[in-house]
């Protein structure tokens, strides 16, 4: 079977963080709320209105494109694309066109420990259309309605070159522009609430010197998904190729029931989108001191980080590089390691336990109730063989759950864990008295006879101590000890 | 009370009476009612009399400010508005069957200040549909007449506020110019009309016609009370970022008159030519001759682009205008056609019907030179020969301090007579167009009659040179002493 080629590159929107909309001062805060409740004469486009812009939202993007090492361009200039659509009040979507904010960047990120380089082609600023909101029965009696609480909302588009060569490279390279824009504070990059947003083009080729068909793929709304939707739609074009068919340029959209892509209805025809500089909105020169301002907000980028905790705190690379990707993770993990200056040990508990309770309840770590003394607090006690660490896995829930210390869980739970040896040696030398045919046994010899008597004493503490305790205090015990 | 005793007042005089008790706004509005009543039939200058709310707001005025006697610049001033500026809680059409029915909840920058200064806004005037022509018989709801000739168009598109302040409908008016549309209808109808430097004014609720050229300006029957509204309407505003950071206009900036006579007055040789008609440059000739005795010095110059501005207008300004008007698309306000028929159908209907003849040739043709392919060789040429035309003005202004020219090449004409062929309803604003293009200041005044109809003098200064332009402009008012209209308006004067 020959060779496939496959190229990908992405289109990237991520809603800004801002408080107020692009051109008007309405709240950005629309989940949840009522439609049409956070608009006014401008993000209505309203006759008369105009747009005044939002000079954070400015910033934000020139922040993104700087973090993507782009060249900045001098002038900011607002270009208007026309077209229709009831979403769209203005009748045109103010945007960017042959002067974006940022061009020539670059993405670094890795796949299975291969380091990948994206270009970024470029990255502009440009507003939020409304949405369609569809009632009734079906499509066919649905009444539409328009909520522009969305309308007008800053966002930031980043498009690659068409570096990525399958997938897996696209699903990390998305999973990689997210982990930025959330460490630089500029979007929340949530796909499933739509405030990140991505778009890919794909084609396949049987041969590296023919260009294939490029197909864009929409609707994808979450990471999963956009790598199912490249994996059929790679799938789907390499059997028409085999079957000596070529793929139509065209636009698809991944039907997530059904799980393939479709053909998108209308809109086929090439549009004009009549781009022209909006005479409302003057071109903004950026002046250097902002740009350096800028710059010198952008914290420590996730490969950074990832290279410094396998030097600081010699971590394996795969370990470094999850923990990196989430700012307040690695965040989390540091202040840890800060009281309790077992790297690897502390890595290994959050990349395990730590991870499973915030996915179990879908949350990040800022959300959780553990702190970071909290979690060195328990670590410790483990260390000093206080507790077992299957016994500071249950602990560890039940922390996460109410927001208790360590110590405080095992007090309300009753587990009366035994604080010193010496209440531990009393129930071992009981142990070593009740079975003198097992301690006759190990004496001459039986491995199996020790794990036996480990195996009382734990059943006489109800597993309250630490195996590793019991097994050194039973073979001092048996060694004739003190 | 016979209003015809303050066809010669200013503000100031106004204000005079209302101190001596002698006049109150309310019955000076009922006045203007009166008159609207006795006369807009005949002449349709306005599209909305905003009769209750204008009255219970003079009545309020009077009760707030009773026993003082110090007023905010237009206080108890009743003030039409062109059609095109968005009121609060009053309909605004934009002379478009579209926006019929449209009622804004907000107001423009300029109304607020108005209000803010004690006007009174006593209704909205006609227009040509958005803005969009030179004789206001672009009107979806009819033409307004010329004041002076009800057989003849009053200019456009600001022509419900020119014909308004002429008739005395109203003491002032606000209308917005484009490319002439505050200027030729005051020329017209034998006002004063000013068209700020782009961005003296705010534009925020001045619905769009063409962004780049759009300003709101005063319409008035003296130099005055032009400045009085400048006055009130000018400086920045944070909602318009094409506005410039400047504070309001003051009438102290204005040069003292004996500072004019040293003025030097360049004629552009381009406004002087065959195309203008003899009857026209007879009489501005006479003024400048006047002027000349009084010490002022004429000097020739040249404004090579005069020719291409017109063409290059008529790229930029509907390339705009396409995209602005791409809203009315019967979705959120206005006019809805067709729909429940799908989406495509509804804006088809909804455009096909809302929009009138002149409205859809300029969408058409400022689609087209937007189009990838014709972009180049239509919008940015159109562009680029602004850029000569403001360039004209700027070396102009190296060699004189202001530019007197004729305000149209023609007179006012017989309602009909240019609709047929758009381009020669165009050619109406070939001498205002280039000032637009160019961003610069420009005033027209009435500067005497021949055969009955006025003749309008344009001043263009430098960019935010209003201060020389309304010197100049009071001192030719001071120097004709010209009668302000009263003209007698009935069915028997239409032949
Ligand atoms: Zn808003």
């Amino acid at each position: 079977m020959e060779n496939i080629y496959v190229t990908i590159g992405l289109e990237v929107h991520c809603q800004l963080l801002t408080r107020a909309k692009m051109f008007c001062r309405c709240s950005t805060d629309y989940i949840g709320k009522t439609p049409n409740t956070l608009v006014c004469p401008v993000c209505m486009g309203l006759p008369g209105a105009l747009p005044v812009l939002n000079r954070k939202a400015l910033e934000l993007a020139i922040k993104t494109a700087l973090a993507l090492q782009c060249e900045i361009l001098p002038e900011v200039v607002f270009h208007r694309k026309n077209y229709f659509y009831p979403d769209l009040p203005k009748g045109y979507q103010i945007s960017q066109y042959d002067f974006p904010i940022g061009v020539r960047g670059v993405l670094e990120f890795t796949l299975q420990g291969v380091k990948k380089r994206v270009r970024i082609r470029r990255v502009h600023v440009e507003e939020d259309a409304g949405k369609l909101v569809h009632e009734g029965p079906d499509l066919r009696g649905a009444v539409s309605g328009v909520d522009f609480n969305r309308a007008g909302i800053p966002l930031v588009e980043i498009v690659t070159e068409p570096d990525l060569h399958s997938p897996e490279e696209a699903k990390e390279c998305l999973v990689m522009l997210r982990s930025i824009v959330r460490y630089l504070g500029v979007s929340d990059g949530n796909m499933e609430e739509g405030s990140l947003r991505c778009d890919a083009n794909v084609s396949v080729s049987l041969s590296p010197e023919m260009p294939g068909t490029k197909v864009e793929i929409k609707n994808m709304n979450s990471f999963r998904s956009v790598f199912r939707a490249l994996s059929y739609e790679v799938e789907r074009q390499t059997e028409l190729l085999r079957a000596g068919k070529t793929p139509v340029q065209e636009t698809r959209h991944w039907d997530e029931v059904r799980q393939v892509t479709v053909p998108s209805r209308g809109k086929e025809e090439a549009e004009d989108y009549r781009y022209f500089p909006d005479p409302d909105l003057l071109p903004f020169c950026i002046p250097p001191e902002m740009l350096q301002e800028i710059q010198a907000t952008i914290p420590e980028l996730p490969l950074q980080k990832k290279e410094r905790f396998m030097r600081e705190y010699e971590l394996p690379e795969p370990e470094a590089y999850i923990l990196a990707q989430d700012r307040d993770l690695a965040e989390f993990f540091e202040a840890c390691v800060r009281e309790f200056p077992s790297p690897r040990a502390v890595c290994n508990f959050i990349l395990t336990e730590v991870l499973k309770n915030l996915n179990s309840l879908n949350i990040g770590i800022r959300e959780s109730k553990v702190t970071p003394s909290m979690l060195a607090e328990l670590l410790k006690m483990v260390e000093r063989r206080e507790i077992g660490i299957s016994l500071a896995k249950g602990i560890f829930e039940e922390m996460f759950r109410t927001g208790m210390g360590a110590r405080d869980v095992m007090l309300k739970k009753g587990i009366s864990f035994l604080t010193s040896e010496r209440d531990l040696e009393k129930v071992v030398r009981e142990v070593i008295e009740k079975n003198p045919q097992s301690v006759a046994d190990y004496l001459r010899g039986k491995e199996k006879a020790l794990h036996f008597l480990i195996g009382q004493v734990m059943r006489a503490t109800k597993g309250q101590a630490s195996p590793e305790v019991v097994k050194n205090l039973l073979l001092r015990e048996l060694s004739g000890g003190e | 009370m016979n209003l015809e005793e303050f066809r010669n007042f200013t503000i100031r005089d106004y204000h005079a009476l209302f101190a001596r008790g002698e006049l109150s706004p309310s019955v000076l509005l009922e006045a203007f009612f009166r008159r609207i009543e006795e006369v807009d039939p005949l002449l349709h200058a306005f599209l909305f009399v905003n009769r209750e709310n204008a009255l219970e707001r003079a009545r309020r005025l009077e009760k707030e400010w009773k026993g003082r006697d110090l007023y905010p610049p237009l206080w108890g001033i009743p003030v039409a508005v062109k059609d095109n500026i968005c009121t609060l809680g009053i309909p605004t059409t934009c002379g478009s069957k579209i926006l019929e029915g449209f009622i804004p909840p907000y107001n423009a920058t300029v109304i607020e200040r108005l209000e803010r200064a004690g006007a009174i806004i006593i209704g909205k005037t006609n227009m040509d549909e958005f803005a969009m022509g030179s004789s206001t018989e672009n009107s979806a709801f009819g033409p307004t007449r010329n004041p002076f000739d009800l057989n003849r168009v009053p200019g456009g598109s600001s022509g419900g506020s020119a014909a308004a302040v002429a008739a005395f409908e109203a003491p002032v008016a606000l209308g917005s110019d484009t490319g002439g549309s505050v200027r030729q209808p005051a020329a017209f109808c034998g006002i004063v009309g000013l068209r700020p430097t782009y961005g003296r004014v705010s534009r925020y609720g001045l619905v769009s016609f063409a962004s780049s050229l759009d300003q709101i300006g005063p319409m008035t029957r003296t130099v005055e009370d032009a400045i009085t509204l400048f006055e009130v309407i000018s400086g920045k505003d944070e909602r318009d970022s094409t506005c410039a950071p400047y504070p309001p206009f003051s009438r102290e900036e204005i040069p003292p008159q004996e500072d004019i006579r040293t003025m030097k007055i360049g004629l552009p040789r381009e406004y002087f030519s065959e195309g203008v008609d003899p009857r026209m440059v007879k009489v501005i000739t006479a003024v400048l001759r006047e002027l000349e005795k009084e010490g002022l010095e004429l000097i020739e110059v040249s404004l090579p682009h005069t020719n291409y501005a017109l063409e290059a207008y008529y790229i930029v300004a509907p390339s705009e205008a396409s995209s602005n008007l791409a809203r009315y698309d019967g979705v959120l306000y206005g006019m809805r056609k067709g729909g429940d028929r799908g989406l495509q159908d509804m804006y088809f209907q909804t455009r096909s019907s809302g929009f009138g003849p002149e409205v859809k040739r300029r969408i058409l043709l400022g689609t087209y030179s937007l189009s990838s392919g014709y972009y180049d060789a239509y919008y940015l040429k159109g562009m680029k020969v602004r850029t000569l035309v403001r360039r004209d003005f700027e070396e102009a202004f190296a060699t004189c301090h202001l530019l007197v020219t004729p305000v149209s090449p023609v007179f006012p004409f017989f309602l009909g007579e240019r609709t047929k062929s758009p381009y020669e309803m165009y050619l109406a604003d070939v001498f205002t167009i280039p000032s637009a293009m160019a961003g610069v200041p420009s005033i027209a005044m009435n500067c005497g009659y021949e055969d009955g109809l006025p003749v309008g003098m344009q001043i263009i200064a430098g960019p935010f040179q209003e201060r020389v332009l309304f010197a100049l402009a009071r001192f030719v008012e001071q120097m004709l002493s010209l009668p302000l209209p009263f003209p007698e308006i009935g069915p028997e004067r239409r032949t």
